[in-house]
Parts: structure tokens; sequence; C-alpha cells
């Protein structure tokens, strides 16, 4: 309990700390995901042309992404328990509504349109799912049974198999995960894991029977990017030299030429981490990651500190899950994994996966603010 | 069950307390352990392999650049080039590589006189496009201006001439609604379109054969690695990859025959489709008044393009493709066919036609178009005096569903399936229609008005001219194609396949009806016996008249009277020879007043050229 006393005390009675504490807001957290988001900006600056306007509305959506994150830490962690179930089928519902429009439509369909603002239930699902599961398995004796597990398997199958439907691989591989995330924390046995993944690997090539001609070309191309210099390897071989020639220390802020370069075209979303590698080398990533690092293990501390099964769940959870945003996206851009469309948490421009991800944050500052101040 | 058990289970907080922790310990590992496994590879990229990328990154000197295929060329149906591409000079700026892009603009806007707008177009599209790629100022530069630019090219890095393919369609306002035209990209068709395809295309099909086969003729790009020097400018080339030129497309369309067709439209808005019988070959598809196409392609100045949008006689609207008139009588040989097909009249059945027709015990009295009537007409009379007392009297024992589900089958209410972008399908009535649409219940006197092809019912020039030669054909159903073939550098490949249905009618009831036809032509009282003369076939046609406004009862109408925009409009469908049958040709003109007087010389000229051959016209004249 130490660290606990310390966090208390990390801005002595200021006027902010006070201010920050009665919004329910952890500090260290609260401070770590603003750095994160200037160095976004700063970035974004580069990556974006030096457009101003790209600026304002990033920031515009952090700004939202931050009031909702401040809503949701004031909410008591009973209320989120209470309405699990509900929050999942009312997604889960959402999901299939956009199917339906979208087969009306054509191509992928993710968005509902509600005249006001536009709106991804796939990115609601994120959170929704490691909810249900939480709430289901902490009505149990932990470790779960195999029932329990299956159920709870069902459960996360069900929105993982609609958004890959849509299709969107890099949500639905991020939903599953926010699931499966869940099973591990309640300590599903590590043998039972084993043969999932051994059974899962024997899939692939029935898998592969399934995969759009784009997404196999995708996995390929990581393969043996040489293979079609031109085309799809283009994408990861430009990638590689720009993050390589960054060097050690990088050609400094705004001085990239190789990620802004020719055949980046998604330089500000999904590839800004190449623009950053170049511009700050590798010191600079160091740094990022590190950054990161400490994100995380701060929500992890905040799960080890949540007081009942649920809230831990979930809390765990939803740290993983941001984990694995950060690896997925910093792996296919140094290419070590496929290129799925998973954004840099925090950084990439655009504004559904911003506001998921600060919701989630928001949700982890209430479980750690709401704590009864029970002696244990 | 489950609900028996869930929260009754003794819990167990230690243990639990217990495996979570060591689950967080064992994610915090896994964290760690993929964290080292990403900066294991930035090492790897960043600092064993910095001076590789290094060179590989100046290297990059060496730029890729896109091959733009040559758009494929567009042929009448007796090889006449319709659209081409035609080598132009443009002016091309890359922003990258200039200091002060407004301070260049302002010098060479005094020196080649570019207007204002010119430059604003360019500032829009320099905001679409990436810093370092060319974007053009000027397109379609005279060789003065090339050569006043060469002079002063050295004090301008970053400016550039280049020779480029331009799309120029030498038929201009002949082919504007068929061929169609293409345009810059805009940002809507920049997300649509394959992003790897189109590198360096400037240019997409925006309608017309242009928008319906954008994919056929715009070909595959290639690539050319070129090495730079420090300006940017281009070296020697490395590599290339070959483009792949876009297919050539044949259209069945006949350009004579449709400057016959827009010439005989002179002084009315209107449209002309004309149709090869046996195959659905499209000869003739006019739209007057149509437009210039060619400025579309190098930019059309937003003062010429708001002229054409706010123009009353809609010159960009392609009528015979979307215009939707009702048929009026021309809609009568169909029905008079129905009649027959649903034996609810023959041939020789007269009826007394006193110049109106009313229903049982109501009041109204609907006219003909003849005041004093036309006296005991049979079917014969009643198709080429135009009779539309007999076609109420019809349309009344008929009803209204036996009248919808037999005009359906010659196409009517359906787009014909063109292959054309934007077609209408037109209206036809029916009681289910109008309970969904109207939430209206089906009134006796609307039958009786559509059996006319007036009220509701709605018809395109393309869809009447489908359901003429499908008449000509004896009910063998016409597909209506502009393309005849694909032609590649490796294949040639056809348009699009030709239908093969049949509607199922009675032979004789069919002849029937088309000898009433010939005789709308030639015989003593065809409302279209104009047509007669110095022909060595015989056609079959039908003459109508769609009423722009209703006439009050009663009350008189006089043509001279009522405002130009308010006449009526003039329709003609026809094909000929009657008794081997090759062109079916359906006219529309708007305002027209008369189909017999108006419309159906227009058809008669293009069957005549059509028939007996070009030079037969000119001794004529």
């Amino acid at each position: 309990m130490q660290t606990e006393t310390r966090s208390e005390q990390f801005v002595p009675s200021s006027f902010i700390g006070n201010l920050l504490r009665k919004l329910h807001i952890d500090i260290p957290l609260f401070i770590g995901l603003l750095l994160v988001c200037s160095l976004s900006f700063l970035i974004l600056y580069s990556a974006g042309g030096q457009d101003i306007n790209i600026l304002m509305r990033q920031g515009a959506r952090i700004g939202v992404a931050f009031i909702l994150m401040i809503v949701l830490a004031h909410i008591n962690p009973q209320h989120f328990h209470r309405h699990s179930a509900a929050l999942y089928i009312f997604g889960v519902l959402l999901l299939l509504t956009v199917l339906l429009v979208g087969q009306i439509g054509k191509g992928a369909q993710r968005w509902l349109d509600l005249g006001l603002f536009r709106f991804q239930p796939s990115e609601m699902i994120k959170i929704t799912t490691p909810m249900m599961i939480a709430w289901y398995l902490s009505g149990y004796t932990l470790p779960p049974k195999p029932m329990q597990l299956f159920r709870a398997a069902v459960l996360i199958i069900i929105p993982t198999l609609l958004i890959a439907k849509q299709p969107d691989l890099g949500t639905s591989l991020l939903v599953a995960s926010s699931g499966a995330a869940v099973l591990f924390f309640a300590g599903l046995s590590w043998r039972f894991m084993l043969i999932t993944v051994a059974a899962l690997a024997s899939l692939t090539p029935v898998l592969w029977h399934f995969m759009r001609d784009y997404q196999k070309g995708r996995v390929l191309t990581l393969l043996n990017p040489e293979a079609d210099p031109l085309g799809k390897g283009y994408h990861i071989i430009q990638s590689k030299i720009a993050i390589g020639s960054g060097g050690i220390h990088g050609k400094g802020w705004l001085g990239s030429t190789q990620a802004k370069l020719d055949f980046l075209p998604e330089s500000s979303t999904d590839f800004i981490f190449a623009v950053y590698a170049e511009e700050f080398g590798f010191s600079g990533c160091l740094g990022l990651l590190v950054l990161y690092l400490l994100i995380i293990s701060r929500c992890l501390y905040i799960s080890v500190q949540a007081q009942d099964t649920y809230s831990r769940l979930l809390a765990g959870s939803l740290t993983f899950t941001f984990f694995v945003y950060v690896f997925v996206n910093i792996g296919m851009v140094i290419g070590i994994l496929p290129v799925v469309g998973v954004p840099l948490p925090l950084i990439s421009y655009g504004g559904t996966s911003m506001v998921t991800l600060l919701a989630s944050f928001g949700i982890l500052m209430s479980i750690h603010t709401h704590r009864k101040l029970l002696p244990t | 069950m489950v609900d028996m058990t869930r929260y009754n289970a003794i819990k167990d907080p230690l243990a639990e307390n217990r495996i979570f922790l060591s689950r967080v310990v064992a994610v915090f590992i896994i964290v760690l352990l993929l964290t080292f496994g990403l900066i294991a590879r930035l090492v790897y990229l960043q600092v064993v392999g910095h001076e590789h990328y290094s060179t590989m990154a100046k290297s990059n000197r060496i730029k890729i650049v896109p091959l733009i295929p040559t758009r494929g060329i567009i042929y009448d149906r007796h090889g006449r080039v319709l659209a081409e591409n035609i080598p132009s000079y443009s002016l091309e700026l890359i922003p990258e590589q200039i200091k002060d892009l407004d301070d260049t603009l302002q010098k060479l806007q005094q020196l080649l006189d570019i207007p204002d707008e010119k430059i604003e177009q360019f500032l829009k599209q320099k905001k679409r496009e990436k810093r370092f790629s060319s974007v053009p100022l000027l397109l379609r530069m005279s060789d003065e201006e090339v050569a006043k630019f060469s002079v002063v090219r050295p004090y301008y890095p970053g400016v550039d001439v280049h020779a480029r393919l331009v799309r120029h369609y030498p038929y201009d306002i002949l082919t504007a609604h068929v061929v169609g035209y293409v345009g810059r990209i805009n940002e809507k068709e920049l997300k649509s379109l394959p992003m790897s395809e189109y590198r360096g295309t400037h240019h997409v099909g925006k309608i017309g054969i242009e928008k319906a086969y954008e994919s056929q003729l715009h070909g595959q790009t290639g690539y050319s690695e070129i090495e730079t020097n420090a300006q940017g400018r281009s070296v020697k080339s490395v590599a290339s990859d070959d483009p792949v030129p876009g297919a050539n497309l044949y259209l069945t369309l006949d350009i004579d025959l449709q400057k016959t067709a827009y010439q005989a439209l002179e002084g009315y808005n209107g449209a002309v489709v004309a149709l090869e019988v046996k195959t659905g070959d499209i000869l003739v598809f006019t739209s007057r008044p149509g437009f210039d196409p060619n400025p579309f392609v190098y930019g059309i100045s937003s003062k010429a393009y708001k002229a054409l949008q706010l123009s009353d006689d809609r010159p960009m609207f392609n009528r015979a493709l979307r215009g939707q008139y009702p048929p009026g009588s021309t809609i009568k040989p169909f029905m008079g066919l129905a009649g027959l097909e649903y034996k609810v009249t023959d041939f020789q059945h007269k009826l007394y036609c006193p110049g109106y027709y009313q229903l049982p015990k109501v009041k109204h009295k609907y006219r003909d178009w003849k005041k004093w009537g036309h006296g005991w007409v049979d079917l014969n009379d009643a198709v080429t005096q135009s009779c539309d007392v007999y076609f109420y009297d019809l349309a009344r024992t008929l009803g209204i569903d036996r009248m919808h589900d037999f005009l359906q089958k010659f196409g009517f209410g359906e787009k014909t399936g063109v292959d054309l972008v934007g077609e209408k399908s037109g209206l036809l009535p029916s009681r289910e229609w109008k309970r969904k649409t109207r939430k209206q219940p089906w009134y006796p006197g609307e039958t009786l008005i559509a059996g006319i092809g007036q009220g509701f019912m709605q018809v395109t020039p393309l869809q009447l001219a489908r359901a003429t030669a499908t008449l000509a054909n004896r009910g063998r159903v016409v597909m209506p194609h502009l393309v005849d073939r694909i032609v590649n550098s490796n294949y040639t490949k056809a348009g699009v396949s030709k239908s093969k249905s049949q509607i199922n009618l009675n032979p004789k009831n069919v002849e029937d009806i088309v000898s009433a036809m010939v005789n709308v032509v030639h015989g003593a009282r065809g409302t279209a016996r104009t047509l007669k003369q110095d022909i060595n076939y015989l056609i079959a046609g039908k003459t109508g008249t769609a009423q722009v406004f209703s006439v009050k009862q009663e009350e008189k109408y006089n043509e001279d009277e009522i405002a130009f925009k308010l006449r009526d409009h003039a329709l003609f469908i026809t094909f000929a020879p009657a008794y081997d049958p090759q062109i079916a040709v359906a006219v529309i003109v708007e305002n027209g007043g008369h189909g017999g007087s108006v419309a159906a010389p227009i058809a008669g000229k293009i069957m005549k050229q059509f028939l007996m051959g070009p030079e037969e016209v000119v001794d004529a004249n």
C-alpha cells in the first residue's frame, strides 16, 4: 500500500490536485495519457504535411474523448456491472443492424449514420464484450469450469464473427483478444490454452480458405515483401526504409523525407509510427515504448488494486487490449506482423479509436477511484 | 440451472486473488517480452541496418513514376472514331519543389495570361494531391504558350511542360449523351476508385459509355523507375513495367444516322432511339439539345457550366435514357394486341364512336381527340385513326390488372438494362403500385386514361423503342445495347449477351396489329400517311400525342393559343420493312404538337437512310 499513499500525495493538496481528485481522475494515468496525446500532435503536424486543420480536428476529437473519459470515471463501477449484459446485447444488435444496412449498400459497412454524427458499433463492442465476459465469469467461483468457458467463448465469438464479416479484421482481432484476456485473467489453465493454440494452428489452412484475397495478399506480402516490390510489398519496404534510415537519433522533427514520400498513403493514420521512427530515431522509439509501458504498468496496478472480481477482470482485459493495439500496430509497421487496420493508440489520426481507448481508461479510473477504503 | 448455481457457490476470495495476481504477473512478463521483441526488431532496422536503409533512402532518388495507360478508343459500328486521345501539352507544377508558390503562380499568370479561375482550380486540385506530385495548371497549351514558357523554364524549378494524351470527341455534340465524357477525378471518386490502378491518372469517365465501361477503357497502370537529379528532374529511366492500354470499344451506333436524327430534331427538344430489330443494336441514341463534351475534359469554366445547367432546354439531361413521357396513343397497338390475346375483342368487332365515352352512372365525358367522333370503327380503324373511344372501351373490359401484366411483358415499367448508367424505369401503373405509393385505391376512370397512354403511365424513349422492336420481332424480346465488342490486345469480347426470351403470342393477332400499323402509314386515313412517299418498302407505325396539361371539359383546344411549353409532346413509333423488320425507331418531340406531322418524318428520314442508303436521300433532296 505504499505506492498508494505515494500516489495520493502525487500532487500535494494544490488546487489542481484537488480538482482532479474530485473529478475521479487517476493522476499518474492522466499524466501518461496527456504526454502521449501531446506527442500525437507533434507527429501529426509533421506527418500530415504541416496542415493545421488536421491538428484542429484531432484536437477536437481528443477533447471529446477526454470528456467522455471523465464522465465514465465518475460512474461507479457497480453500474457497469449491473448493465454489462444489456450493453453487450445492445452492441450486438447494433452490429447486426450495420450488417443488414451494409448488405443494402455495398462494400464494407461499419458505420451507423445517426444524422448528427456517425457511429461505429464495432468500437463500442471492444468495451462491452470484456464487460459481458467479466460479468458472466464473476458470478462463479474462479477458475471457470469447462461449461462456463464454452459459454464465454460463444459470447466472444458472436461479435468477433459479426465484425469480421464487415469485413474489419483488425477490430475483430481486438474484440477477440479482449474477450480472451478476461478468460486468461480469470485463471484459464495453461494446458487448456496450449491445446487451444495448437488447435487454432491446425485450423490455419481452413482459415486461409475463408480469407478474402486482399487479406491473403497481406499475409503473403509479410512473408516476402520483395516478391511484389511495386505492388503490395511496396508499403512495407518503404516503411522499413523510413524507419531504418532514422538511425539512432533520427532526422529531427519535421525532418522525415522517406516516410512522407511517395507510397506511404496512410502516413497519418495506421503507418504514423514510420514517420515517428524516422524523425526521432531509435531513442525516440524506445522513449515511446517506455511511455506505453508505464501506462500499462499503472493500469495493471489498478487491476490488482481493484476490490471485486468483475472490476479486476475488466481492468485487466482493457489494459491487455491497449497493449495489443500497441504491439499489433508497431509490429505491422516494422514488418513483423501482417498489415491489419489497427491504429497506433492515442497517436494515429482518426476519431473512433481515440474515443474508445480513452473511454476504457475512464472505466479504469472509475474502478480505481471508487474503491471503498477498507483495510485489507 | 445456470442461475441456480450463480452466486450460490462459496467463493474463495483469497484463492481468486492469488490466481489473479499470478495472471497479472504473467501478463506483465508477456508484455515485457513482446516489447523486447519490438525493440530487437527496431535495433535491427535502426541500428544494425541503419547504413543499409540510409543508402536505400538516398537511392530513393530513384522515383517510381506511374506510366499512365492509354485509354481505349471508342468507334461507331463502321469504325469511325467517336472518342480518341490526342497529344496535348500541359503546364504542370510540383508544389514541393517550388519555394514560393504564390509568387511563381503570379509570374506564370502574367507570362501566359492565365485566367484566375484556372489558378483557383489548380489550388483546389493541389490540396487533394501529395506535395511531390505533379499538378496540372494549364491543359491544352498552344504552341505559342509552350514556346513562351520554354524560354524562361530554367528560372522555374518545379514547373515543367508535359506532353499528355487528352481525350477528344470529334463528333462533340452528337455523341455527348451516348459516349459521354471523361473529367477530372473528384473527391468522391478518389475514394471509390482503386488507388493503385489510378496512380497518375487524372481523368475518369463521368457519364455515358465512358463511365459505364470505365474499367475496360482505363487499362492497367505501369511503373517506371526513374533516376532524378537533386532538383527532382528526371535523368534517366532505370527499369519499367509497361502499362496495359485500355480496351477499344466498338459501338453499335451509326454516327451518320445519329447525325440525321439530331439534325431532324432541329428546332425542338426531344429524343430519338433506333434499334436494329433482330440484334437489339442501338443505331441511334439522340437527345437534343446536346452539348459539347470536350470542355469537360480539360475543365469547363464554371460560367459555361452554369449556363448549361440553368438553360431551360436542359442540354445535360439525357432524354433518351432518363426522359419519362406519357406514351399517348403509341400504347394503342400494344393495348389492341392485349385485347386480342385476352380475347376480350376481335379484330372485326365494331364500336360506335360519338366523340366521347362515359362510364355507366358517371356524368364525366372522356373525350376523343376528334370532337365529332369517328363513327363506326373496328380495331384496324381504331389504330389507323387513333380512335380514343375504342380504347377507352377496350381498357374498361380488360381492366388495369390485365393491362399491367400484358404491357409489362414488353418491358414497360422496367429498365431495359442498356449498358449505360442512370437509366430510368418509367412507370407502368397498377392497383398495387397505387396502393403502395399513393395509399389510394384504383379508380375505374384511371383505367380508361391508361388505355390511351395518359395518366400515370410513363415511358422512356429507349423503352418505347425496345417495345416496338419486340413487337416487330413478333414477340421475341429485344435487349438494347450500345457496345458491340470490346477489343483488347489479347481478346475480343462481345459487349452484352443477347436476350433469348420470347413472349407467347398468337401469330394471327400479331399480324392483325401489324397490318393496322401498316395502315397508319399506307392507309388512306392513316395518321402518318405523309411517310409513304418515295420508299420501296412498307412501314408499320403509330403516332402519339401526349398531353402536357389536361383540357377541361367542353373546352376547345387550340394549338396556336397556348404557350409553346404547354403544347403536347409528339410521339411516333415505327418499324420497317413491316414484314421483314430490320429497324425500329421511337421518336419523342417535346412540345411538338401532333405525332403524325412532327415526329413521324424524323423516323421516316432515319429508316430511309438505313434501308435505302444515304445517296437516295441526297437524290430526293
